[in-house]
């Protein structure tokens, strides 16, 4: 019986100590959810290329993990809104947001027997999220979509009961192109909305836009894709109804480029050019300039270099749009400055 | 009566004392946190905390008044639909039924308090979400015209909400309510016989002894569906909304917490949810404080008149 126990323990240690002797670089992130599924393929295949690194990564969201990389407890941060200036400063040392891939946030819908691709503008969304248009007969929304033949259904809006960068994306964008959401109900992570149902998640809002008659609501472009939800074109600043791709998107942050901010914190929503879909933005990682633990910081600047290159031709098969070559420059040159040793 | 204490006897009983009063200990911290977390927005808003209606973390103005309106009312509207069933229950199995189909029918009772919260969430967003919307949209104009039945039939709502919390109440409303009737002395239902009540004149004098009982237990049903998070959230809309409509999508306080939390930044967004947090851990701490009191004290009036017709034949 002694000698059973024995040998078990002795197993067990080996176990334990030949996996810890494997894992040379364990380094943990959070944050964002709306760049989940392309973190985690990346550093599946980061894994694969460098087998003793293992990156670990919990979609907590963007708030948590803003969080979490002040008080230090993960080495990176992950977040779909830049961090304000006061969350920057309490911050114990310099923190780097590095763009890493570009998403799009549609608006989807669900009105039987409507089969057409509804068309939308910003001040149409707006209104409708106001609570303004109650039905989806009424003259604003005909107006667009000249060729359709709309119920006189109530409309159900459907938004994010939880804090979410992708409710960030859409009110930023509703803030630009309408006057009075801004002024009365602002931009951030957990509005006060004035009117609709909240689901938890991105899965949260598809599955009630699917269950409920008449839903409106917003999602990633990959939820859209993947759940086979209607989604229209929105009209973007030149006046062209857009749809989300990831052509379009990229369109978006391409005249960005020229006015990039050095901090990289910018948004794109609403962005001019012809072919610009004006929902698009940036996913950023957090990382410290000068952080303690240098040999995880020498592997996260690795993995950046890879992410931002060869990496970002995995973006376009899960719904994401590849960073343009002028913002993946300028990041390479910021990442120079992250202290590796 | 003498007891001899070994040294292994006293080892135990502070052993056994110090896990009790860690248990104790474990409570007072959680609210001694809770506090803690909580005092800018107690500082802020004082009781206007509970009085105000809008919740907007963007402009910093935080009111719990819809939250705990929604928790109260999904509640005790899940209660006043699961505790007549639950009694129902209770007394089919305790008084009416036969032997053997007694155990099987108490294990399938038994079998809804295992099932997850979640998976009763996702029962109620692809079955019963769907049902109650058929049931609004069928309602009668004229009882659409009533506040407790107005707005549009949406399917997610307070109705889907106090249902699913009904459901999930009934297990342990009737498994308590089932040992209290048990407990019951047979004397009482003899005597009730004896002076020549029918099967349901017994039955009702048996529910008349264990009332106190039966009360804890419906209590002790209230302080869980006060605390149902997952399965709630995904069936009541998550809108904060103070309205007696019952097709109207609300908010309660577990709800919030669950869905705010993770992405909360601001430290007074954290701290007013904190406060929330506070508030449903001392109303849920009292509801239940009280049933278990009830309880207890239904089970000592048990055993109470034989012991003191006892110690007066020992005196006399």
């Amino acid at each position: 019986m002694k000698s059973k126990l024995l040998v078990t323990t002795g197993c067990v240690v080996a176990l334990v100590a030949g996996t810890a002797a494997q894992q040379r670089a364990l380094i943990n992130g959070a944050g964002a959810t709306f760049p989940n599924p392309i973190y985690s393929k990346w550093f599946d295949e980061y894994h694969k290329m460098h087998p003793d690194v293992a990156i670990n990564y919990q979609s907590v969201g963007s708030g948590a993990g803003i969080r979490q990389i002040t008080s230090q407890t993960v080495f990176f941060g992950a977040t779909d809104g830049p961090m304000t200036s006061e969350q920057l400063l309490a911050a114990p040392g310099k923190i780097f947001h590095f763009p890493t891939v570009l998403g799009a946030v549609v608006p989807v819908y669900n009105i039987p027997n409507v089969r057409a691709e509804l068309k939308f503008s910003g001040p149409l969304l707006a209104d409708i999220f106001l609570g303004k248009v109650t039905k989806w007969n009424d003259p604003a929304i005909a107006k667009l979509n000249a060729g359709a033949t709309l119920p006189a259904t109530d409309i159900t809006v459907v938004h994010r009961s939880d804090g979410s960068g992708t409710t960030y994306i859409w009110v930023d964008y509703l803030a630009k192109v309408s006057p009075e959401w801004k002024n009365k109900v602002g931009v951030g992570q957990s509005p006060n909305w004035p009117a609709g149902i909240g689901g938890k998640g991105n899965e949260g809002v598809s599955g009630l836009v699917t269950q409920t008659p008449g839903a409106i609501g917003y999602v990633e472009l990959i939820y859209a894709l993947q759940n086979k939800i209607s989604y229209g074109p929105v009209q973007n600043m030149a006046g062209e109804f857009v749809k989300a791709t990831v052509e379009s998107v990229t369109a978006a942050a391409a005249e960005a480029v020229a006015k990039m901010p050095p901090d990289f914190r910018v948004s794109i929503t609403n962005a001019p050019g012809k072919s610009a879909y004006p929902i698009s933005s940036f996913t950023w990682l957090l990382l410290y300039e000068n952080p303690k633990d240098k040999a995880q910081s020498k592997v996260m600047v690795d993995f950046m270099k890879w992410a931002l290159g060869d990496g970002q031709k995995l973006a376009a098969g899960l719904g994401y749009a590849p960073l343009p070559d002028g913002v993946v420059k300028l990041e390479l040159a910021q990442l120079a400055k992250v202290k590796v040793s | 009566m003498p007891q001899t204490r070994t040294s292994g006897d006293l080892g135990f009983r502070i052993g056994t004392g110090l896990f009790g009063f860690v248990v104790i200990a474990i409570v007072g911290m959680i609210a001694f946190e809770l506090t803690r977390q909580s005092l800018p927005t107690i500082q802020k808003f004082g009781l206007n905390f509970w009085r105000t209606q809008t919740w907007d973390p963007i402009a910093g103005q935080f009111g719990a008044l819809p939250f705990i309106w929604g928790t109260l009312y999904s509640s005790i509207l899940a209660l006043a639909i699961a505790a007549p069933i639950a009694l129902g229950i209770a007394v089919f199995i305790a008084e009416l039924c036969p032997a053997r189909i007694q155990r099987p029918l108490v294990f399938l009772t038994e079998l809804l308090a295992a099932i997850p919260s979640i998976v009763y969430g996702l029962w109620g967003v692809f079955v019963l979400v769907p049902a109650v919307r058929a049931l609004e949209t069928s309602m009668p104009e004229v009882l659409r015209r009533l506040p407790i039945f107005s707005g549009p039939a949406r399917g997610v709502g307070m109705l889907s909400a106090a249902l699913i919390l009904a459901i999930m109440v009934v297990p342990f409303t009737s498994s308590v309510a089932r040992e209290v009737l048990k407990s019951v002395p047979n004397t009482q239902r003899e005597g009730a016989y004896a002076l020549g009540a029918t099967r349901l004149e017994a039955i009702r004098a048996a529910l008349f002894y264990a009332r106190t009982g039966i009360l804890g237990a419906v209590m002790l049903g209230f302080g869980r569906a006060l605390g149902e998070t997952m399965a709630v959230t995904m069936v009541i809309g998550n809108d904060p909304n103070v309205t007696a409509s019952l097709f109207a999508p609300q908010y309660t306080m577990a709800a919030v917490l669950a869905n705010e939390f993770s992405e909360a930044a601001d430290p007074l967004h954290l701290s007013a949810l904190v406060e929330i947090g506070l508030v449903l851990f001392t109303i849920t701490l009292i509801v239940n404080l009280l049933s278990r009191l009830l309880i207890w004290s239904m089970a000592r009036s048990a055993r109470g008149p034989a012991v003191a017709t006892a110690t007066q034949a020992a005196a006399a």
